[in-house]
């Protein structure tokens, strides 16, 4: 299976997911912010960074890169695609994911090993995974905000797809860390799972089952 | 030749070549701009007649301290006569050394001060200070891996440290995030005596094919002069003379002008677009524009080369059209490098630099000869011969005088001892040297990049280079500023020798150094002699060790009218791990192991955190150094990680084995029953600071074993006792629970300067990072 990871000029996990979906098992397919070409790829990691300097608003200038046409594209269509931190922020620009993601609330860059409750498994992403996980935060502009209705509808489709526990990082409305679209194919999570994929460089490998876990969705579908 | 644009602003006031050598009477603010009167006497000596204003200003900049390292070269001589090695690739002299560390690849690796800067607007100058660095180890072809800050600020309660220390921290982690390095350790030290001069010092480590070094030499007649990155404009004029070669005196923020403004995805593109211009061996020479900009790239890739160049200055894209020619060569805007690049590759060069959204202008050439021309819309405003501003600048062997105050100082008797109790541990870990730095440093990315596997609060950052075998590399940095106040010589040395343990616990092998040396003004007789001794001290020192200084820096002019920051060599150490994998962590693993201090305790509170922490005493002598006693237990400790037999080690240093004791149960939260032998007072045992010792820990069955191993090597090796409970509980002294040595710990740095990001519910200390 061939999973895609965008470089915009300012990501910094690229390579990071990269070796995330290889560690998984699957094969890490490099894809450029300026080519359309998603190059037959069965899913899209959106990775962490600062893509164009966060110039404007964090993910803003990314979402009109060629590359982010195809994928708004193939996500209406089903591909599964993962945003992580500053991917997920293009997600929302994109308006794949509803609310944004705004300064921490202490206005403090904050990286720390988080755990998390997750709490739905019918997405592409987080099918794979235990109820609970421990994955590094690292971001500066993670605080998940959307109106009530918004935050009351997620939750009650079962959209949350993790929530902070044990003390709430960036301030995230509901502790909010991640969400997924109505169909369950387009994640957003603010955490970084291809930082905890080996126990030599994270807090363990609770990072893999994102990985593996839309590798079996695409087996299985 | 053609006249100058007459479009162009003050063009008719053009101080020109031809101008300067027919009106020689013309005065010349040489002495604003930081010149002595002989040092202005010999420029137009070299030049034959009086320097334009352009050249002047050349000059008055390049002969800076910052630049010429005029007052410290006689001296860092010593560390050209250090320790030879094999894997030394690129020594002192260029932009940072290289060092072979097998498998077809090298690294490269340097700490450079970024200090006044960050007093007077401590976010631009932290983030332009790993920048500059960054940019450093970039020009010698290597792609940056990590960073690291030792940073020292005044008082910890002091008002102004709440300004200066918030935004030193943010700025290193906004620049430093943002161009995906991670932050692997550093120092966080208080101390009133950087009040007005806090020390911003920044470490970048870089790795390469061994066989893709850059350098900056300009050559090849014909070459093209290309200038990458952002556009020049008019901040950091004078960073470097202004700010970094003269005292802070009461107008320090007035100077805001001097320091440079950042731009991180400037320069994480920069480093991209070279990287993959490297790889494609288009580059013939490269140099980073930091300090001196164009003046000093120009200047020094031309004087490198033995060649002739000529820039055109007004091919320069400016942010503002109306800057002067002296401006377009002094602006110290960042995020620039210049390339020398054969005709050929010109435009696969620049079909590079636009893939990557990098300005990339084409502004001179290398030709015949040896004079550099720079011409200002045709007419010449420089012609000098390079080596004059790059290498032939003014030495001096400035008077020194061993402080007045010395004798007196190492005299003073040290407070009463008290009684080792819970209260004292409890006050010790509260204090502001000793206490967690976790505020700080969960403001950087430590792992970004992936191949992180020690960072904060490890004693060294260790990460990884290749994914295949294992292969990396260990960095620490170290500098004690008490003990080198009160003996240079020794200070220098005991700062390289904990570096040296630092790395040598998480199972490194130490092989090469770098250096900061931070120390008051040259022209103050006692600074030249703390400097001089310094040196000496850490010269002799990388000898016995075996480790030779590969690059660094030098900073003077640390002080707030007369009086100097305690003199701070910051010695970086680098070791290297041919399996990661290996690597021996600081804290407690398990119960049930036992618990061995390495190493000779002797009664050495002089300089102390505990004299200081607790009664701002500082006087008498430091610790005593036996450098073969830390090669030693460097060997035993590496030996120790080889043969698996370590479950954890913990260099002992500031606040002693006490300290060491609490971070290594609070690392994992395991405890331990420490049983203190005879002899000693036990508050001596627990807080004396005594070099050239670790405390390890190692499971019952590899006791034996190690304990022999110890024993056979002459490394004194002494049974304290067992890891176990939820306590630190010393026999018969003290008891305190880890939940309360935690809090004391944890709640300094937040209470002094607002609470951590989600604090209401705060997690135990992680259990790695």
């Amino acid at each position: 299976m061939k999973i895609g990871v965008v470089t915009f000029p300012g990501s910094l996990d690229d390579r990071d997911a990269q070796r995330a979906v290889r560690l998984a098992g699957g094969e890490a397919v490099a894809l450029w912010h300026g080519d359309a070409d998603l190059r037959g790829v069965d899913a899209v990691v959106l990775p962490g960074g600062f893509s164009y300097g966060d110039y404007l608003r964090a993910g803003a200038i990314a979402r009109f890169a060629p590359a982010m046409g195809s994928v708004v594209d193939a996500a209406k269509g089903g591909m599964p695609v993962l945003g992580i931190c500053n991917g997920f922020q293009v997600l929302c620009e994109s308006h794949l994911l509803p609310g944004a993601l705004t300064r921490n609330q202490h206005l403090h860059f904050v990286n720390r090993d988080q755990r998390l409750r997750i709490a739905s498994k019918a997405t592409a992403w987080t099918s794979d995974l235990p109820d609970e996980v421990v994955i590094p935060v690292k971001n500066g502009e993670g605080s998940y905000v959307a109106d009530e209705k918004t935050l009351d509808a997620l939750q009650e489709q079962g959209r949350v797809v993790a929530y902070y526990e044990g003390g709430n990082p960036n301030g995230s409305l509901r502790a909010i860390a991640g969400i997924a679209n109505e169909r369950g194919n387009v994640v957003g999570v603010m955490p970084h799972p291809e930082h905890a994929v080996e126990e030599l460089t994270g807090p363990g490998t609770d990072g893999l089952g994102f990985f593996t876990s839309v590798l079996k969705t695409l087996v299985q579908a | 030749m053609s006249e100058p644009d007459a479009t162009h602003l003050g063009a008719s006031s053009l101080d020109t070549v031809a101008r300067a050598g027919q009106t020689p009477e013309q005065d010349q603010p040489f002495l604003e701009l930081g010149l002595k009167d002989d040092e202005y006497a010999r420029i137009r000596e070299v030049l034959g007649r009086r320097p334009t204003q352009t050249e002047l200003a050349m000059y008055s900049i390049m002969w800076s301290e910052h630049c010429s390292y005029k007052s410290s070269k006689v001296h860092l001589r010593q560390f050209g006569d250090g320790p030879t090695s094999e894997r030394m690739l690129v020594g002192m002299g260029e932009n940072a050394g290289v060092v072979d560390v097998g498998e077809g690849l090298a690294v490269t690796f340097k700490v450079e001060s970024h200090n006044h800067p960050s007093y007077v607007e401590p976010y631009q100058g932290a983030a332009t200070g790993i920048g500059g660095i960054v940019r450093d180890i970039l020009t010698m072809g290597a792609r940056p891996v990590l960073v690291m800050d030792p940073l020292r600020f005044g008082d910890a309660d002091h008002p102004d440290t709440r300004r200066v220390l918030p935004g030193i921290v943010a700025g290193i982690g906004g620049y430093g995030n943002c161009l995906g390095l991670p932050n692997v350790g550093g120092e966080v030290v208080f101390d009133p005596s950087y009040q007005g001069n806090p020390l911003v010092n920044a470490l970048c480590l870089g790795v390469l094919k061994k066989d893709r070094i850059q350098l900056s030499a300009a050559r090849g007649v014909g070459n093209v002069v290309v200038l990458l990155g952002a556009k020049t404009g008019r901040d950091g004029i004078g960073g470097v003379s202004v700010l970094a070669s003269a005292t802070f005196d009461e107008d320090g923020p007035a100077r805001r002008p001097s320091v440079q403004v950042g731009d991180p995805f400037m320069e994480k593109l920069l480093i991209e677009a070279c990287l993959e211009m490297y790889d494609a061996d288009l580059i013939s020479g490269i140099q980073d524009l930091g300090g001196a900009g164009l003046t000093c790239a120009l200047t020094e890739t031309a004087a490198a080369g033995r060649s002739g160049m000529v820039a055109h200055l007004d091919r320069v894209p400016l942010r503002e059209a109306s800057m002067e020619p002296h401006e377009v060569l002094a602006s110290e805007s960042q995020e620039r490098m210049l390339a020398i690049v054969e005709p050929a590759n010109l435009g696969r060069v620049l079909d590079l630099a636009a893939k990557w959204g990098v300005l990339a202008t084409a502004i001179g050439e290398v030709v015949e000869g040896d004079r550099l021309t720079v011409l200002w819309h045709g007419e010449p405003v420089v012609d000098v011969p390079p080596a004059s501003l790059a290498d032939e600048g003014p030495v001096y062997d400035r008077p020194m005088a061993r402080p007045a105050d010395l004798d007196d100082l190492r005299a003073l008797p040290l407070p009463a001892y008290p009684a080792a109790s819970r209260e004292l541990l409890l006050e010790m870990v509260a204090s502001p040297n000793l206490c967690s730095r976790r505020w700080v440093v969960e403001q950087y990315d430590r792992i970004v990049l992936g191949n992180t596997v020690l960072a904060w609060p490890e004693d060294a950052g260790v990460v990884r280079l290749s994914e295949e075998t294992g292969l990396g590399v260990a960095l620490a940095t170290d500098g004690n500023g008490r003990y080198t106040r009160l003996d240079p010589y020794a200070g220098a040395q005991l700062a390289l020798a904990e570096a040296y343990r630092n790395v040598a616990a998480t199972g490194a092998v130490p092989i090469a150094v770098t250096n900061c040396l931070n120390f008051g003004s040259p022209e103050d007789p006692e600074v030249m002699w703390q400097f001089a001794e310094a040196t000496r001290g850490l010269a002799e020192a990388c000898r016995v060790l075996g480790t030779p200084v590969t690059g660094g820096n030098v900073s003077f002019y640390n002080q707030t009218g007369a009086t100097a920051i305690n003199p701070t060599p910051v010695v970086g150490v680098l070791g290297l791990f041919d399996d990661v994998a290996r690597r021996t962590p600081m804290g407690f693993q398990e119960a049930g192991e036992v618990l061995l201090l390495l190493g000779d305790t002797r009664e050495e509170l002089g300089g102390s955190e505990w004299a200081w922490a607790l009664h701002r005493h500082l006087g008498g002598t430091p610790p005593q150094v036996d450098l073969e006693r830390e090669r030693l237990l460097g060997e035993v400790l590496v030996a120790g990680s080889r043969d698996g037999m370590l479950s954890s080690a913990h260099d002992l240093s500031d606040g002693g084995l006490a300290q060491a004791l609490v971070e290594s149960a609070l690392a994992r939260g395991i405890g331990a029953r420490i049983v203190l032998p005879a002899g000693l007072d036990p508050f001596v045992q627990l807080w004396s600071e005594s070099a050239g010792r670790a405390l390890v820990s190692v499971p019952r069955s590899e006791e034996l074993r190690f304990t022999e191993m110890c024993g056979a090597r002459g490394l004194p090796c002494t049974r304290i006792g067992v890891t176990d409970g939820t306590s630190l509980e010393v026999q018969d002294v003290l008891e305190a629970g880890l939940d309360e040595l935690r809090e004391a710990y944890e709640a300094t740095l937040p209470a002094l300067f607002g609470p951590l990001a989600g604090a209401s519910a705060a997690r135990p200390h992680d259990a790695a990072l």
